[in-house]
């Protein structure tokens, strides 16, 4: 389990000093994709995966606390569904996906990365690839027939087939040691901004709500489909950059390939014959992933086009 | 009498077959692999022949040249 963050203002503030031993604050207005509600969003998901040192676990079931995260969440989920184009056709959202269009991040470190720009967004990335695949495991007692067997099998799959070592956030922290990354569990936490918290926040609030089932359904086809061709690039630039530590990557490309088609057709397509009307649910869940990644993508390029670190501290990625 | 092999032909993109599966190419060589299911590819463009790796994909949005 990780340490608790130091907080990024009033809200997360409370949050930590309550689980040291405080009083909780109230929401209050709040920027849905500022660093404040982010990190006390984060803190309080955080619960339901490892918890923190020295944080007793009953805190995962507080009323109290719960009532504040919801109020965050409304915030949060406000803003999201107001990013987004909405509607109800799935094909033209998935197609959205699809194309490969430059100027992404995993294009700017195939062409052009340093070593330091590849340290900081796999640093980035830890808060996610440490816990991959366990947002989306809370859907499967939410789904039924095969797309509850479909899901299951491409979990399988993410968590290494029945072996340990072969569990996908394994094979991210063997690619945090190949840089000489500090690989122990949210070592980066408070180094990564709100942008790339929201891309996990996503997934822990669409997996813990039954209600938004459908929109984590989307979220994963979307992180399936744009993952093979962006794994493929990091492959390349791990290549050039002498990094030998690949697996995580390789195994990506081969896999989200089969995994794009299986969400596609045996997880999304089941779902929405069962139940139609989570059509627009399964889309507002693939354009929001859309939209946070976007976001994060913009904050890192931003950066790194001028010259500067993506990361909070300082730049000297442990 | 087991089930029949499922294989789905994708339009466009990959052959799927239930895995596991040994592939035997032109040169003899034999791959394998044991996911659940295994993407082959159909349009010969995969840096990961015979294993699809997305390249049947259109490079541009509609309506971008």
């Amino acid at each position: 389990m990780g340490h608790l963050p130091r907080p990024r203002g009033p809200i997360s503030e409370g949050i930590i000093s309550a689980l040291s031993g405080g009083a909780l604050p109230s929401a209050g207005v709040t920027d849905p994709f500022g660093e404040d509600l982010q990190l006390s969003l984060y803190v309080c998901y955080e619960l339901h995966y490892q918890g923190f040192s020295g944080v007793d676990s009953g805190w995962e079931w507080d009323p109290d606390l719960l009532r504040l995260r919801l109020d965050l969440e409304r915030v949060f989920l406000g803003a999201l569904r107001d990013g987004v184009p909405g509607g109800d056709d799935v094909e033209a959202a998935i197609d959205e996906l699809m194309t490969d269009a430059p100027g992404g991040v995993s294009h700017f470190l195939e062409d052009k990365g340093e070593l330091w720009h590849l340290r900081e967004y796999v640093a980035h990335r830890s808060i996610y690839h440490q816990k991959e695949a366990d947002p989306h495991a809370w859907v499967i007692p939410r789904l039924t027939g095969q797309a509850k067997a479909s899901v299951v099998a491409v979990e399988f799959d993410e968590y290494g087939g029945g072996q340990g070592s072969a569990m996908h956030s394994a094979l991210f922290c063997d690619l945090m040691r190949g840089l000489d990354l500090d690989d122990s569990y949210l070592a980066w936490l408070d180094d990564v901004p709100a942008p790339m918290l929201a891309v996990v926040n996503l997934m822990s609030m669409f997996g813990l709500h039954r209600s938004l089932r459908g929109a984590l359904v989307g979220h994963f086809a979307a992180a399936e489909i744009t993952s093979s061709p962006s794994a493929a690039r990091m492959t390349r630039a791990l290549d050039r950059l002498g990094v030998e530590e690949t697996v995580f990557f390789t195994e990506h490309v081969e896999a989200d390939a089969v995994h794009e088609q299986v969400m596609r057709r045996d997880v999304i397509g089941d779902l929405l014959r069962r139940e139609p009307e989570l059509t627009a649910d399964v889309v507002f869940g693939l354009q929001a992933t859309d939209l946070v990644e976007g976001r994060f993508a913009a904050h890192l390029l931003g950066a790194w086009d001028a010259g500067r670190t993506s990361l909070r501290e300082a730049a000297d990625a442990r | 009498m087991p089930d029949e092999r499922r294989i789905t032909m994708v339009t466009g993109g990959p052959i799927l077959v239930e895995g596991p599966v040994e592939i035997t190419l032109d040169d003899g060589q034999v791959v394998r692999s044991d996911r659940f299911v295994v993407a082959l590819c159909a349009c010969r463009r995969s840096k990961t022949y015979p294993f699809c790796d997305t390249s049947h994909r259109p490079k541009h949005r509609r309506g971008e040249t």
